[in-house]
């Protein structure tokens, strides 16, 4: 178990590294200056772009050498700070994703969830039931072809304009402003339903159909069939194929709640809803280097963390990594 | 008991209302000028901070009105040149701060005086030729200067927000740029109540100094929304959950039409006012746009026309050949005989003529005229991708510029790309508008078009870096020539006016509305060609020049 488990976090920490790495690189590759970017629609005053333009290129530090640049960002990143975005200057970037990251969480967590117990539970029933299979399947296969943002569209324009019983933009009334109220809760609820129900289905789509066809998998395997001629009940070859389907799901799980923070981008473009997925698409076209790393190492971090999770979660749920890792080898 | 408590629950979804906390009645919506959550209320730092921070909370010492073309008074009552190098502005009685201290002269005086001592103020720049500043009394400034630059003074005196001395007074240069200023303490009409990251509202200062000179502003909220896109913005609009939008929306011509309720400036072409000139810059070291010629046979070959009726639906108008917005303020100095002397028109067939004046034909055959040289050449324009109209615009052009024979290309980089692009130098031809918006003077115009001196970056203008000593000059003159002799000045701008229609620096495309849509359902007395009183402009930095008027005259629907 400890070599399992020293063996896992050497890998994440590397991989982390690199990964903040190229985060830190790759927007400083990108053509332009996000200063002179933000100035450029300020014309208040003859020559005021110019005087701008210099001093905050010094007091942002794009000044210095790239190397300098580079390791004042780690020695930044120790002390937990992540610099201040330009493009909400003077916000912290730490703030800015703490305000936001509610919004993912509260769209995200529960879809995800949800249409992923639903998922393969529908999956499992459908691989089982002849009708069932012929009847929902095609439809789950629809579901999961569809682009998250043109579901949207289309549940926008049919629950929101043609019988307008939900709201189509926003996480609540503009008229209201966030407090801890019934009427605040159920505004907030009302408004947050459609972006759930879309991420939800499509969502949902996709666990079935892997859930289905693994079990199917499953029970033609050799040992499903040993089990069958040994006289096993279905009910016990089904638990079976269950324990063997159920791993790649989970694996999947561990990588769809590492998406949580920008997993929703478009769906959130669509319902105008607040989130990371908007602000870091605002990072990128306002070249906000400070922003983008930050939603990026949030990314980064959450990915690591669901996988090392489900790295876990493996070892109570499949013996044979236990025991790979115990024994012999 | 489960189906039963999720239909319980599905229907409470449905069922809830639309309790609100602001009352619509006293709430007045908002948008298209807030792009960002909103993050930053200091007026030292406007390129960033919300709209409505210089304006409604943060004053200027007047009010500049584009369709009288005059300098009103705002916190002065007065501004007036003694001698040629003293102004005095006088303060109006009365003026304070919405923590209730007095604003006085102090205050304006620690307003310039900072960026005296700090040089990165965006204002800075005056103090190359304004000397020192005298407070004779709480109500009196006087500005002494080495050598004042006329034009460039008047911009100021409308632009610079006035900050209370009392809160800034003892900071650093860091500590002023790097506060966001949440709680702003500014001397204006409205306050900042509250903001999340949709919105920024605005609550009704109901001790403003002003409520005497000018009445009370009927919203007791304003509530700027941030809009994504400008189909929400029509969607909201049309169904009276915005009362105001400031966004450049498609099928207005037709909407305002059918919509009783929809205001439009004027409810026939253009339906907008004239706000700002679109250029085509084109890089003049390189050739063959180094010669006037070549750049003049650009501005005969675009068929401008096509762009205002295709792209805008008529609601922008094209522009004069000498790019003189048509304003009070700009057409006292402008000389309409050198615009039908030296102008221009689309004619492609005059376009083809200069060309081959310039010795720019065709020599190897291909179809594309060369250089005089026979070298060919090959021009990209650019616009900012996702900027829908001008993309569809740099369209029109290229195949315009392709009809005689020049070899040109659309191109959409983004944005970051675009600006690097243009203010580095690194471009052929560009589209772009952003100094050459309504103001005092005409020199605004040319201190944007044709910006000197050339700099490896330029970010104030003169993208193509169009060097001309003699306009250079002609330029500073203007500057150092006070406004009341008018004589001289048109004079001079007549001049310069000859100079831009002959060598073409950049070509005057159309006028870039101001985009104004309103709603009458919640709020009526909407300013329109039939009652003019005011410019209705809601951007950022921008309601000195006629936004607050329109939140003073808003009435309340019955």
């Amino acid at each position: 178990m400890g070599k399992y488990l020293s063996k896992k976090i050497t890998i994440y920490i590397l991989t982390f590294f690199i990964a903040v790495t190229l985060d830190w690189a790759i927007p400083r590759f990108m053509p332009g200056n996000p200063i002179s970017i933000l100035v450029s629609r300020f014309s208040a005053l003859p020559n005021a772009r110019k005087v701008l333009t210099s001093y905050f290129t010094q007091s942002f530090g794009l000044d210095k050498p790239i190397l300098v640049q580079y390791l004042n960002f780690w020695k930044a990143f120790f002390h937990g700070d992540l610099g201040v975005s330009v493009y909400l200057y003077p916000k912290p970037v730490v703030d800015i994703i703490k305000e936001s990251l509610p919004y993912d969480i509260a769209l995200l967590l529960p879809s995800i969830i949800l249409s992923w117990i639903f998922g393969n539970w529908i999956g499992a029933l459908a691989a089982k039931n002849r009708i069932l299979d012929k009847t929902l399947v095609p439809i789950l296969y629809v579901f999961t072809a569809m682009p998250y943002f043109w579901f949207a569209i289309i549940i926008a324009w049919i629950l929101g304009v043609v019988i307008p019983i939900f709201p189509i933009s926003g996480a609540y009334s503009y008229s209201m402003t966030p407090e801890l109220s019934w009427t605040f809760f159920f505004d907030f609820l009302h408004h947050w339903f459609l972006p759930f129900l879309t991420l939800f289905v499509v969502m949902l789509g996709g666990w079935a159909i892997g859930m289905r066809n693994m079990i199917i998998y499953e029970i033609e395997a050799n040992y499903s069939r040993y089990l069958e001629s040994l006289g096993a009940s279905d009910k016990m070859i089904l638990r079976y194929a269950f324990r063997n389907a159920v791993l790649p799901q989970v694996t999947g799980l561990a990588l769809q709640l590492g998406t949580i923070v920008a997993g929703a981008l478009t769906t959130e473009m669509v319902f105008s809803y607040p989130g990371i997925g908007y602000l870091l698409l605002q990072g990128i076209l306002h070249q906000d280097y400070f922003l983008i790393q930050g939603c990026f190492l949030f990314i980064v971090l959450s990915v690591l963390a669901a996988n090392f999770l489900v790295d876990l979660v493996y070892v109570l749920i499949d013996p044979r990594v236990r025991y790979s890792y115990t024994e012999g080898a | 008991m489960w189906r039963r408590l999720a239909i319980f629950a599905f229907v409470l979804l449905v069922a809830v209302g639309f309790a609100t906390k602001f009352p619509r009645n006293e709430t007045l919506y908002i948008g298209g000028g807030i792009w960002a959550p909103p993050s930053n209320w200091n007026p030292f730092v406007p390129w960033n901070a919300v709209d409505g921070t210089v304006g409604m909370i943060y004053e200027t010492l007047f009010f500049y009105d584009p369709l009288t073309g005059k300098l009103q008074p705002w916190l002065a009552e007065s501004g007036k040149w003694t001698d040629s190098k003293t102004f005095v502005v006088k303060l109006r009685e009365g003026t304070n701060w919405q923590d209730g201290k007095p604003l006085t002269s102090e205050d304006v005086k620690f307003t310039f005086e900072i960026a005296n001592k700090y040089k990165a103020f965006y204002y800075s720049g005056v103090w190359d030729w304004l000397d020192n500043i005298e407070t004779p009394d709480d109500r009196t400034i006087v500005f002494h200067f080495s050598q004042p630059r006329y034009h460039n003074w008047l911009i100021t005196m409308y632009t610079v927000p006035i900050v209370p001395k009392h809160i800034w007074d003892g900071k650093t240069q860091n500590e002023i740029f790097s506060t966001a200023n949440e709680n702003p303490v500014g001397s204006g009409m409205y306050k900042a109540e509250e903001w999340d990251q949709d919105k920024m509202v605005f609550l009704r200062n109901e001790n403003w100094w002003g409520i005497k000179y000018f009445g009370k502003p009927a919203p007791k909220r304003v509530v700027h929304i941030k809009i994504f896109s400008n189909n929400v913005a029509l969607g909201m609009i049309l169904k009276g959950e915005l009362d105001w939008s400031g966004f450049f929306l498609p099928g207005i011509p037709r909407l305002v039409k059918a919509y009783g309720g929809l205001v439009a400036w004027y409810n026939h072409p253009p339906y907008m006012l004239p706000d700002n000139v679109a250029y085509l810059f084109m890089n003049t070291k390189k050739a063959p746009m180094d010669n006037a010629l070549f750049r003049r046979a650009v501005a005969f070959a675009i068929n401008t026309n096509e762009i205002v009726d295709k792209v805008y639906e008529k609601q922008v108008e094209k522009a004069r050949p000498s790019g003189y917005l048509p304003i009070p303020a700009w057409d006292k100095f402008y000389n309409k005989k050198l615009d039908e002397e030296y102008g221009f028109h689309y004619n492609p067939i005059k376009a083809g003529k200069l060309l081959d004046e310039a010795g720019i034909v065709d020599k190897d055959g291909d179809g594309w005229r060369d250089l005089p040289n026979g070298k060919p050449f090959k021009l990209e324009i650019i616009v900012p991708y996702g900027w829908t109209d001008w993309m569809e615009s740099i369209k029109i052009i290229a195949k315009n510029l392709n009809a005689i024979g020049i070899n040109a290309e659309p191109k959409f980089p983004d944005f970051g790309k675009y600006w690097e692009d243009i203010t580095k130098g690194k471009f052929d031809m560009a589209i772009n508008n952003f100094g050459s918006q309504v103001s005092m003077t005409p020199w605004t115009l040319y201190n944007y078009v044709v910006h000197y001196p050339i700099t490896d970056a330029m970010y104030d203008g003169n993208f193509g870096r169009y060097d001309n000593e003699e306009l250079f000059n002609l330029l500073e003159e203007i500057n150092k020539t006070p406004l009341s002799e008018e004589d001289k000045l048109k004079d001079l701008f007549s001049k310069a006016q000859k100079i831009l229609l002959t060598e073409m620096p950049a070509v005057p495309l159309w006028y870039n509305g101001l985009w104004f849509q309103a709603n009458s359902s919640h709020w009526t007395n909407w300013p329109t060609e039939k009652n003019p009183y005011a410019y209705p402009c809601l951007w950022a930095g921008r309601w000195q020049v006629g936004g607050l008027k329109v939140l003073l005259n808003l009435k309340p629907a019955k």
